[in-house]
């Protein structure tokens, strides 16, 4: 369960104070499908940074399974990321030059889990790539390289998954076609969905919208 | 440590062969200063040992004696203390002191040797018979210098075997006849090479003529009626009696040189083991500064490693970001790059090391200096090189370990 209360993010730009999120309090049930949607400069993905444990808030509390985990330490925070959040981006961020397999397996590396490969390949399976192990991301098309970047969000079975505009560099068809990867994920496996995203058709899929702007729920 | 070693290193081999030209450049810098420290050191130790058999070789229980105070290996005229020449019949006076077998008085002196139309200036040493026993086993065929030559006063010279080469175009000069400073020889015997010992010291270039020629024709150096001579060699009777000689020959020079008791003496007696010390220390401090400028390559190696390092770091913030991102801690990435660094500098101190053993075994190929590459060089080159891997690479590890995950993945 993840519950924020009065989160605040000021970033120091030179002189200026921006204040990217304001005082903004949530509470997003296990196994609930949200999508947080704003206009740009809302203040989405910065607070999509601080659910992931990205990115420490300014002040206020974020309780991660009752655990407060804004004022954990680097290395715990990671610990958390390893193990209950899976993180997908609208860059993919996957490694040039390693295969998908390879990229798959890269958050196991981290962790004391055994059977990598099978962990990895059975993830590269439940997204539909299993006949795209080998290959490089330069070798996938767009829409594949996000199916590896979710499989590599869920080989270590978190309880949550974040997506931040998973669809934005994506074209209507494929991105209708992750939306029903999501689905498929929420539905078979009772993970928590969290995304963002600034397309109400998008948004649409979920079962819960939430508002953001100014950096407060509206 | 959750990542294994393994896959660190496999890891660190695939990101540096990601940039196999970048990576190479980088490891020259290494392999370069590894090669200097290893190739260096064994040409270093390889003229210490080449000095030492060949002043061990010079003659067994060599005692040399000569004017003034200063070292062998000083410039001459450094140093202080009176100085009086020795004379031919001071090095006459020690026959028969206790311990000594033989007295070979010399003079020494530079002169053009011609031969036909090839021309070279060499050592001039005017020489006894007793030379051969305080050197013996030199003469490779013909004759030495003999007693009749001494008392004649005879034009007849024995020549080094460089001179044969250079001369003689590697023929037999026995019967043939050199010019030595403008006057004519007859060679009469050739010596055994005796082999480069570096630092200009070589005694194959070396002709021999009697003494007394030498005092009619070259030195015009007398101290009144007396005819001067350059260095008195002594040869012991045997390595135990070479303290006692040393003690007879300074008291018996001091007698003759009217010294005062209390008062130092103007003249040096200095055996093998002196002269031997004297030369290791001489060849140790070259090898510690051959090795040192070999080690300044070293560091700047190193500065190159850590430069690259520092641009990989920045070219992949945006992977390190997304490695924190799904779970990687501080140290792990602090691992990943430091296994980046030392795995090339580890690499290139292995190439490093068969370089400089291949440059070593050139130089020994050559036949210049018979080189030693030391396991003690290998250790500490190989040490150095990883050692410089760590230093150069933790600022960059560091620095990227320190990465917040959000800042990295945002970096462009």
């Amino acid at each position: 369960m993840i519950e924020i209360e009065n989160i605040t993010k000021v970033y120091q730009m030179g002189e200026t104070e921006v204040r990217a999120l304001n005082g903004i309090s949530l509470k997003i049930e296990d196994g609930e499908w949200t999508a947080i949607t704003g206009p740009s400069g809302s203040g989405k993905s910065t607070l999509m940074a601080i659910l992931g444990c990205l990115d420490s808030p300014t002040s206020g509390v974020y309780r991660l399974d009752n655990v407060d985990v804004a004022k954990m330490r680097d290395d715990q925070l990671a610990a958390v990321r390893n193990k209950k959040i899976g993180f997908v981006f609208q860059q993919f961020n996957l490694l040039a030059r390693t295969s998908a397999l390879e990229n798959v397996e890269l958050p196991l590396l981290y962790t004391s889990m055994n059977h990598r490969h099978d962990r990895a390949k059975a993830a590269l399976e439940a997204v539909g790539l299993a006949d795209r192990m080998k290959h490089h991301p330069n070798e996938l098309s767009g829409g594949q390289q996000q199916r590896v970047a979710i499989a590599r969000a869920l080989v270590t079975e978190p309880s949550i998954l974040l997506a931040d505009e998973p669809t934005g560099n994506l074209d209507s068809k494929t991105s209708k076609e992750i939306m029903e990867l999501f689905a498929e994920l929420h539905q078979s496996r009772g993970i928590t969905v969290i995304f963002v995203t600034h397309d109400p058709t998008i948004a649409g899929n979920a079962h819960r919208i939430i508002h953001i702007r100014d950096g407060v729920v509206v | 440590m959750r990542l294994n070693l393994s896959q660190n290193v496999r890891s660190a081999l695939r990101a540096l062969m990601a940039n196999k030209l970048r990576s190479a450049l980088t490891m020259l810098g290494i392999v370069i200063g590894v090669g200097a420290v290893v190739a260096l050191l064994s040409i270093g130790t390889g003229a210490q040992a080449s000095i030492t058999n060949r002043i061990e070789g010079i003659g067994a229980n060599l005692i040399t004696v000569f004017a003034g105070t200063r070292n062998q290996f000083t410039p001459s005229g450094a140093g202080g203390g009176a100085t009086a020449p020795l004379t031919y019949e001071e090095s006459q006076q020690l026959k028969g002191l206790p311990g000594v077998a033989a007295v070979s008085p010399q003079v020494q002196t530079r002169a053009p040797l011609k031969v036909g139309k090839n021309q070279e200036n060499a050592q001039v040493v005017g020489v006894t018979p007793d030379y051969s026993i305080a050197h013996p086993d030199q003469l490779d065929h013909g004759r030495f210098i003999s007693a009749s030559d001494i008392t004649g006063k005879s034009r007849n010279a024995v020549v080094g075997s460089q001179v044969v080469t250079d001369l003689f175009g590697g023929l037999d000069p026995v019967g043939k006849q050199i010019k030595i400073n403008g006057i004519l020889f007859q060679v009469v015997g050739v010596m055994k090479s005796q082999g480069s010992g570096g630092f200009g010291f070589s005694r194959d270039t070396t002709t021999y003529i009697p003494l007394t020629t030498a005092f009619a024709r070259f030195s015009r150096q007398r101290v009144g009626n007396q005819e001067t001579v350059s260095t008195i060699e002594v040869s012991a009777t045997d390595s135990d009696s070479i303290s006692t000689a040393i003690q007879a020959i300074t008291d018996k020079l001091a007698v003759l040189h009217k010294i005062k008791p209390g008062e130092a003496n103007d003249f040096t007696v200095q055996s093998q083991a002196d002269i031997l010390s004297a030369a290791t220390q001489v060849t140790g401090v070259l090898t510690v500064f051959l090795g040192a400028i070999a080690g300044i390559s070293l560091v700047v190696g190193g500065i190159g490693v850590m430069n690259i390092m520092l641009v990989s770091v920045t070219e992949r913030t945006r992977e390190i970001g997304l490695r924190k991102a799904v779970g990687a801690r501080r140290r792990d990435i602090l691992y990943q790059f430091l296994t980046e660094t030392i795995t090339l500098s580890v690499l290139g101190g292995i190439i490093g090391i068969l370089v400089g053993a291949g440059i070593s075994e050139l130089v020994n190929a050559s036949g210049a200096i018979a080189t030693v590459v030391s396991a003690q060089s290998v250790v500490l080159a190989f040490g150095f090189s990883a050692a410089v891997g760590i230093f150069f690479g933790l600022y960059p590890a560091n620095r990227a370990a320190g990465l917040k995950p959000i800042e990295a993945l945002r970096y462009e």
